[in-house]
C-alpha cells in the first residue's frame, strides 16, 4: 500500500476513496442480483412452489442470466419522450440508493465516511429518490407512467414524515445523528439494551414505512401491475430498465441496514457472552440486514395491496400521530428513573 | 486551493442554474434547474461549514417543497404565448420592481455590518466540532422563546389551513376503516340451517 | 372492553402477524412442483391434445369426409376437401388443422361417426413459424400411425361411458 502512496503522491487520497466506494458498491450490486433469486425462491416457497432452479445448480446462476439477458435488450426511447430526462431519470433513481451507503457504519471503524449528521444525511438523501420515479414518469409522455409518478411522489413525502418521526425517536434517545454512536449507545449486556424494545411502536412505524418508501409490496401502487401495467417505469426497456430494478433493491437493503443499526443493534450480538462475541461484528449486522430483508419478501408474499387512499389515510392518519404520541412519551420517559436504556 | 476551486465549480453552476429557472420555456425544466440551484447551494453552505443547514436545505426544499411543486407543474398545461402576451406592457413595472431589489441588496451589503471588510472569515473548528449540536443548543438556550413563537406559528398555519379545506357535505358516504376492521364474521353473516326439500317424485 | 381488545389488535399487528404466521408455515410446506420435462402430471384418457387421423387395422382410412367435424368446428379451424376415389368411395383430398385457431374443443372427435378425427394426449408439439402450426392431411395420418396404439386403448377405456 505504501508503494503506492509513494507512486501516487498527492493523487492518493483520491484513489484510495475511490478503491473504498467501488469496495463498497460492487458487493451492495451483487447482492442486488442475488436478492431478486432469493425474492423468487423465497415466495415460490411460500406458495408452495420452488421457484427458478435450472440455471446453475439449484438456479444460483439465474441473476447472471437475467442480467446477461437485460444487458442486451433493445433500449426504447419513445418518439414523443424528452429524451434527456428520460435517461437521466434511472440514474437519479440509483444515485441517491448508493450515495446513502457513504455513512452507513459496518462495525466500529469499517465506514466509508464517518459523518457527524450521518442520520440527516441518509434523510436529505434517500429523500432525493423520488426524482427518478417523478422525472421519469413525466418524461415518458405516458398516461400511466405519469400516473404511477403521481402516485409515488404523494406516497413517498406522505411516508417520509412518518419515518423521519421514528427516526427522531431514535436519536432522542441515543443523543446523536451519528450511526456509529447510534450503535454504541445499544451496547450492553444483550438485545434488550437495543433501541426496538423502547421505541417499538416507532421500529413498526418505520418498517412499515421503509416498505411504502422504497415502492413494495403491498404498498406498490406506483407500479401497480395489474391496473397501471408497470407505473412509472413501463416505458423503459433494457438496461434502463434494470437500473430502477436495481434502485429498488438498493433502496431495500439500505433501509434493511439502517433499520438493524438505529433499532437491532447494528454489529453487537444479541447476547454479550462467550459463543456469541466470537462472530465478528460485521456478520451480525449482514445477519440481521438479511433478516429485514426476508421480512421484505415475507410480506410482499402474504399481503395483498392497498388502495391508494387506504395508503394515505395509513401514511397520514395513523402512523404520524403514532409516532408523534411515542416521541412525546419516549421524552417524559427518559426523564424518568424507570428509562434503562 | 482544491477549496476554492469547488467553490468557484459550485459557484458558476449555482449562477447557471439560477439563470436557467428564469430563461427555460419549459416550466418542468425550470422547476428541475430549481432543484439543481437548491442542491449547489447545500454544496457551497457544506463548504462553508455549515453541514446542518445544507443537509436541511437538501431535506426540506429538494426532498418535499420541489417534489410537491413538480407535482403541480407536471399536472398543469401552460399556454406560454398567452402569459408572454403582455410582457411589453409589464416589463418597465418588473424592470422598477428588480432595481428597487438590487440596490436594497446593495445598502445591505455595501454596509458595514455585511460589508467583506465587516464580515471577517470565521476560523475553522475543530475535527470534533459538531454543528448541529451547536445549533440545537442555541436553539433551545438563547433563542428558545422566537423559536417556540415561530414553532406555533407554524402549528396554527397548519390547522388554519386544514380547517379551511376541511367541510361536511351532507349525503356523501365515507369509510371508516378501523370500524371495519373490527368488524366480526359473527355481525355480518347469519347462518341460517335451510333443510334441503324433499326430493321430488319422479 | 371490546374497544380495549380493538385497540390491542389494531395496534399490535395481530392480524397481519396471523397472516404471516399463515405463509411462514407454507414456507416449509412440502412443494408440489412438478419438474416438467423429467416428470409429468398423470393425464386422463380423455386428454384434449394433438390432432391425428386414424385408419382401421387393414389400412384403409377411416374418414369418409362426412364434413360433420368441419361444420361443427367452432373455430372454424378444419378446411376439408373431398372427391371420390377409383374404387368409388368418398376420401378426402385435403383435410387441414390450423392449430393456431383450434381451441381444443373436442367437438370434431364428438361429431366424427368413424372414429377418425381424434385427440390425442400430445400437447409438447411446438413450430418456430405460424405457418408450422398448419396441420396437413399426411401429418396428421402419421400421428396417427405412430401413436393408434394408445389411441385404441384410450378409446377402449372410455367406451363403456359413450
Amino acid at each position: 500500500m505504501e508503494y503506492f502512496q509513494q507512486l501516487l503522491g498527492p493523487a492518493w487520497p483520491v484513489v484510495w476513496t475511490l478503491v473504498k466506494i467501488v469496495a463498497l458498491v460492487l458487493p451492495i450490486l451483487g447482492t442486488v442480483a442475488y436478492i431478486t433469486l432469493a425474492e423468487r425462491k423465497v415466495i415460490g416457497y411460500i406458495q408452495v412452489r420452488i421457484g427458478p432452479n435450472r440455471v446453475g445448480p439449484r438456479g444460483l446462476l439465474q441473476p447472471i442470466a437475467d442480467a446477461v439477458k437485460i444487458l442486451f435488450k433493445e433500449i426504447i426511447i419513445p418518439e414523443e419522450s424528452n429524451k434527456f430526462l428520460f435517461l437521466l431519470a434511472p440514474v437519479l433513481a440509483i444515485a441517491p440508493a448508493l450515495v446513502a451507503w457513504a455513512v452507513v457504519p459496518f462495525s466500529p471503524e469499517l465506514v466509508l465516511a464517518n459523518v457527524n449528521a450521518g442520520l440527516l444525511f441518509i434523510l436529505a438523501i434517500t429523500s432525493m429518490g423520488v426524482y427518478g420515479v417523478i422525472v421519469s414518469g413525466w418524461a415518458s409522455n405516458s398516461k400511466y407512467a405519469f400516473l404511477g409518478a403521481i402516485r409515488s411522489a404523494a406516497q413517498i413525502v406522505s411516508y417520509e414524515i412518518a419515518m423521519g418521526f421514528a427516526l427522531v425517536g431514535v436519536l432522542m434517545v441515543a443523543g446523536s445523528l451519528n450511526l456509529g454512536e447510534i450503535v454504541k449507545g445499544q451496547h450492553g449486556g444483550g438485545f434488550w439494551n437495543w433501541y426496538f424494545i423502547p421505541l417499538f411502536p416507532l421500529f413498526l412505524v418505520y418498517m412499515i414505512s421503509a416498505v411504502a418508501e422504497t415502492n413494495r409490496a403491498p404498498f406498490d401502487v406506483a407500479e401497480g401491475e395489474s391496473e397501471i401495467v408497470a407505473g412509472f417505469h413501463v416505458e423503459y426497456s433494457g438496461m434502463t430498465f434494470s437500473v430502477f430494478y436495481l434502485a429498488e433493491y438498493a433502496n431495500m437493503i439500505l433501509v434493511s441496514a439502517l433499520c438493524s443499526l438505529m433499532f437491532l443493534g447494528g454489529w453487537l450480538p444479541p447476547v454479550n457472552i462467550a459463543p456469541f462475541t466470537w462472530i465478528p461484528g460485521i456478520f451480525w449486522l449482514l445477519g440481521k440486514i438479511a433478516f429485514l430483508l426476508f421480512v421484505f419478501l415475507w410480506i410482499r408474499a402474504t399481503f395483498p395491496r392497498y388502495r391508494y387512499d387506504q395508503i394515505m389515510r395509513l401514511g397520514w392518519k395513523v402512523f404520524i400521530p403514532v409516532t408523534l404520541v411515542w416521541i412525546v412519551v419516549v421524552g417524559a420517559w427518559m426523564q424518568t428513573p424507570l428509562w434503562l436504556w | 486551493m482544491i477549496e476554492t476551486l469547488v467553490f468557484y465549480f459550485f459557484a458558476a453552476v449555482l449562477v447557471l442554474s439560477s439563470l436557467a429557472v428564469i430563461t427555460v420555456r419549459n416550466p418542468v425544466h425550470a422547476a428541475l434547474f430549481l432543484v439543481l440551484a437548491f442542491f449547489t447551494a447545500a454544496g457551497l453552505w457544506l463548504l462553508l461549514e455549515a453541514e446542518f443547514l445544507a443537509i436541511v436545505l437538501v431535506l426540506v426544499y429538494v426532498g418535499a417543497v420541489m417534489v410537491l411543486f413538480l407535482f403541480v407543474v407536471m399536472m398543469l398545461e401552460i399556454n406560454l404565448l398567452k402569459i408572454r402576451e403582455g410582457i411589453w406592457a409589464w416589463l418597465p413595472f418588473g424592470a422598477l420592481l428588480a432595481s428597487i431589489m438590487v440596490v436594497e441588496m446593495w445598502i445591505v451589503l455595501g454596509s458595514e455590518r455585511f460589508g467583506l471588510a465587516g464580515m471577517i472569515a470565521p476560523e475553522a473548528h475543530p475535527a470534533g466540532y459538531s454543528n448541529t449540536g451547536e445549533i440545537g443548543t442555541l436553539l433551545y438556550t438563547q433563542y428558545v422563546y422566537p423559536f417556540e413563537i415561530a414553532a406555533v406559528v407554524l402549528l396554527v398555519s397548519i390547522v388554519a389551513a386544514i380547517a379551511l379545506t376541511l367541510r361536511r357535505r351532507k349525503g356523501t358516504k365515507s369509510q371508516d376503516a378501523a370500524w371495519q376492521v373490527a368488524v366480526k364474521r359473527s355481525e355480518r353473516v347469519r347462518l341460517v340451517d335451510i333443510r334441503p326439500a324433499k326430493r321430488a317424485e319422479r | 372492553m371490546k374497544w380495549i381488545k380493538d385497540f390491542f389488535k389494531t395496534y399490535l399487528l395481530l392480524e397481519l402477524v396471523q397472516g404471516m404466521a399463515l405463509t411462514g408455515r407454507y414456507l416449509f410446506a412440502r412443494k408440489i412442483t412438478v419438474q416438467f420435462p423429467e416428470e409429468k402430471t398423470p393425464q386422463s384418457n380423455r386428454f384434449r391434445g394433438l390432432h391425428a387421423l386414424r385408419r382401421y387395422p387393414n389400412g384403409e382410412e377411416r374418414c369418409i369426409a362426412c364434413k360433420l367435424c368441419e361444420a361443427v368446428c367452432p373455430a372454424l379451424a378444419i378446411t376439408i376437401d373431398s372427391e371420390q376415389r377409383e374404387d368409388g368411395t368418398r376420401r378426402t383430398t385435403r383435410y387441414d388443422i390450423d392449430l393456431s385457431k383450434c381451441i381444443f374443443c373436442g367437438f370434431c372427435e364428438e361429431s366424427c361417426p368413424v372414429d377418425s378425427i381424434v385427440e390425442t394426449r400430445i400437447f409438447e408439439y411446438h413450430a418456430e413459424k405460424r405457418s408450422e402450426l398448419l396441420y396437413t392431411k399426411p401429418m396428421l395420418l402419421a400421428i396417427g400411425d405412430k401413436n393408434e396404439e394408445q389411441i385404441a386403448a384410450d378409446r377402449a377405456q372410455d367406451a363403456r361411458y359413450r
